[in-house]
């Protein structure tokens, strides 16, 4: 093992590099441009709830094709409750968490105990997501189609409990929860939650076979996942102020999520973080480039990003992070 | 008492039966073989016993507590070990995390359970290999990380699947004394199905033939052998030759 071996050069510079990766993503707000910050915090919320996605999928092996599901409820609860009672988003978020887990355990009792995994369970996850979407046009609770809109709040002043402040505050809430999620999914990895989902994703039989309960840990990683995720869906909902249920319930929102963890590498801890990186700064950039030129190519994005998955899919079909760690000088942990 | 007792058991599939009435015991500290032609019911009876299946009628105990039915995480946590003969390891995990997942059935900390995965890796020779991924070992180190994984639950009843199905014959050597050496070591009873009775000659205390899902002999290797009607139905002239029966 590595642990009790003399710090040697390796090590210094990946200590190194931890620090300047640290140092550069907290005061990225202090010395970036507006656009710089508000793109790093979509690409935080894509590496957060890529990281929750990635525990239902890539740990425990149960493929969810509708986790925009999650992120549109969690959403809505907050942003609903907030418009219609001055309910503020601290509260919101534990009814927001609470009604998703609620609903990701549904789904998951229903699947589970009808034994419907693979191609059916995601099937199941995308009708879920896509009744959300139509239900909540008939909503008008929820503002039907026409969207619901939140009172766009003074954007110089910090308000920490109504979470109204500038962009460098939404920038670190998002940092906060990609760093937490990706410390909660590290202690998990390690203990026995992370054997037994591991050995469930790899042969669900033989783990019965040693004393699993196969049931109670998928439900757990469903659950799991489904209240990250609608942590992100709250912060969505005050970050962009106007919820409209074909944006956010919609099947491309799904794909997004998984595109991260997917190019970066399933299963993996970093795999959700260094694909949303690469996905927003490919995606962003050529955009950009393309604005500079005088080109106007609506979908452009979406085009990189299909690129992007068919590369990564061909030459590193373990995403982008195990042969950079390796480069990187990273122990390659098998996960 | 004895460890294991199976007690009129019985499985019909589809109006099939399987399993008709099949009883027998199993002592502790022993290793005990049940043998049979193809479709004997061997399979289906170490199912029942696992909590693969349900069974129809009769009961099966350990240590004289009814395991029939039990869900098969149940079964293991009530101390019954087992192994799958088409081999089920967790592929992409390495040699090392697959025996700790079995060892966490009886372990309260990954520590322990660490420690536990690495005594049980020693047992079965595959110390060498613990950072290697199971998808890279060959078939007969995959027998053996059944073995390690399911021993590492702490079993009292350790189920074998047709371990040597497939080995070279130094490999069936090799891993019948690997299994001598758990059986003594680790104070496990063994019962195994086997078709290569070279393998079943060399282990069993006990052999139980089964026959159209019923029990027609069981007793000591030496008498199973010379036993006109296991002879008429199973071994054969060449009972001792060392190949797989008929």
């Amino acid at each position: 093992m590595t642990s009790d071996r003399p710090a040697g050069a390796g090590d210094r510079r990946r200590l190194a590099l931890i620090t300047v990766v640290t140092v550069a993503l907290v005061t990225l707000p202090l010395v970036g441009s507006s656009y710089l910050v508000s793109v790093a915090t979509l690409a935080l919320y894509l590496a957060y709830v890529g990281q929750a996605w990635n525990v239902m999928m890539g740990f425990a092996g149960q493929l969810s094709l509708g986790h925009s599901l999650y992120v549109g409820l969690g959403a809505y609860v907050a942003a609903g409750i907030f418009v219609h009672f001055g309910v503020g988003p601290w509260a919101g978020l534990w009814l927001a968490v609470a009604i998703c887990s609620a609903v990701g355990a549904f789904i998951g009792l229903l699947a589970f105990r009808l034994r419907i995994s693979g191609v059916q369970l995601s099937l199941l996850t995308v009708a879920f997501a896509e009744l959300a979407r139509i239900g909540f046009d008939h909503l008008d609770w929820f503002g039907g189609p026409g969207g619901l809109f939140l009172r766009v709040g003074d954007r110089n002043h910090i308000d920490l409990l109504g979470f109204r402040g500038p962009p460098a505050m939404y920038y670190y809430a998002m940092l906060a929860l990609a760093a937490g999620a990706l410390g909660v999914c590290a202690l998990l990895l390690r203990r026995r939650p992370g054997y037994y989902w591991r050995a469930i994703r790899e042969d669900e039989v033989a783990a019965q076979a040693l004393g699993i309960d196969t049931f109670r840990w998928k439900m757990l990683a469903v659950v799991l996942s489904s209240a990250m995720t609608a942590i992100a869906g709250v912060f969505f909902a005050f970050y962009n102020n106007s919820l409209f249920p074909e944006q956010i319930f919609g099947f491309g929102r799904s794909i997004e999520i998984i595109l991260g963890p997917v190019i970066g590498g399933l299963g993996t801890l970093f795999g959700p973080i260094v694909g949303a990186v690469a996905l927003v700064l490919l995606g962003d950039g050529t955009t950009e480039i393309l604005a500079k030129a005088g080109v106007d190519l609506p979908g452009a994005r979406q085009v990189v990003h299909g690129l992007v998955l068919l590369l990564v899919t061909i030459y590193l079909p373990n995403g982008l992070w195990p042969p950079l760690a390796r480069a990187l000088g990273f122990q390659p942990r098998r996960l | 008492m004895p460890l294991l007792e199976v007690e009129e058991v019985s499985k019909a599939f589809r109006g099939l039966r399987a399993v008709a009435g099949a009883s027998f015991s199993v002592e502790g500290q022993s290793i005990t073989a049940l043998i049979g032609p193809n479709g004997a019911g061997k399979t289906t009876l170490f199912n029942l016993v696992a909590g693969v299946y349900r069974p129809d009628r009769g009961d099966i105990r350990l240590r004289g507590r009814s395991i029939a039915g039990l869900p098969a995480h149940r079964v293991c946590a009530a101390g019954v070990g087992r192994t799958f003969q088409l081999v089920k390891p967790f592929a992409g995990l390495s040699v090392l995390d697959n025996a700790i997942v079995g060892a966490l059935n009886g372990e309260r900390t990954v520590s322990g359970a660490r420690a536990r995965a690495v005594a049980v890796l020693e047992r079965l020779g595959l110390s060498g290999k613990a950072e290697v991924a199971a998808s890279h070992l060959t078939l007969a180190d995959r027998r053996r990380l059944e073995v390690a994984r399911a021993l590492a639950t702490r079993p009292s009843l350790l189920l074998l699947d047709e371990m040597m199905a497939g080995l070279r014959p130094t490999e069936i050597d090799e891993l019948v004394g690997v299994l001598r050496n758990v059986q003594r070591e680790e104070g496990v009873t063994i019962l195994l199905t086997e078709h290569v009775m070279r393998a079943v000659m060399a282990l069993a205390d006990q052999i139980v033939v089964l026959h159209h899902g019923e029990v027609i002999a069981r007793g000591e290797p030496a008498a199973i052998v010379r036993n006109p009607a296991v002879l008429d139905c199973y071994l054969g002239e060449d009972a001792t030759a060392g190949e797989p029966g008929a």
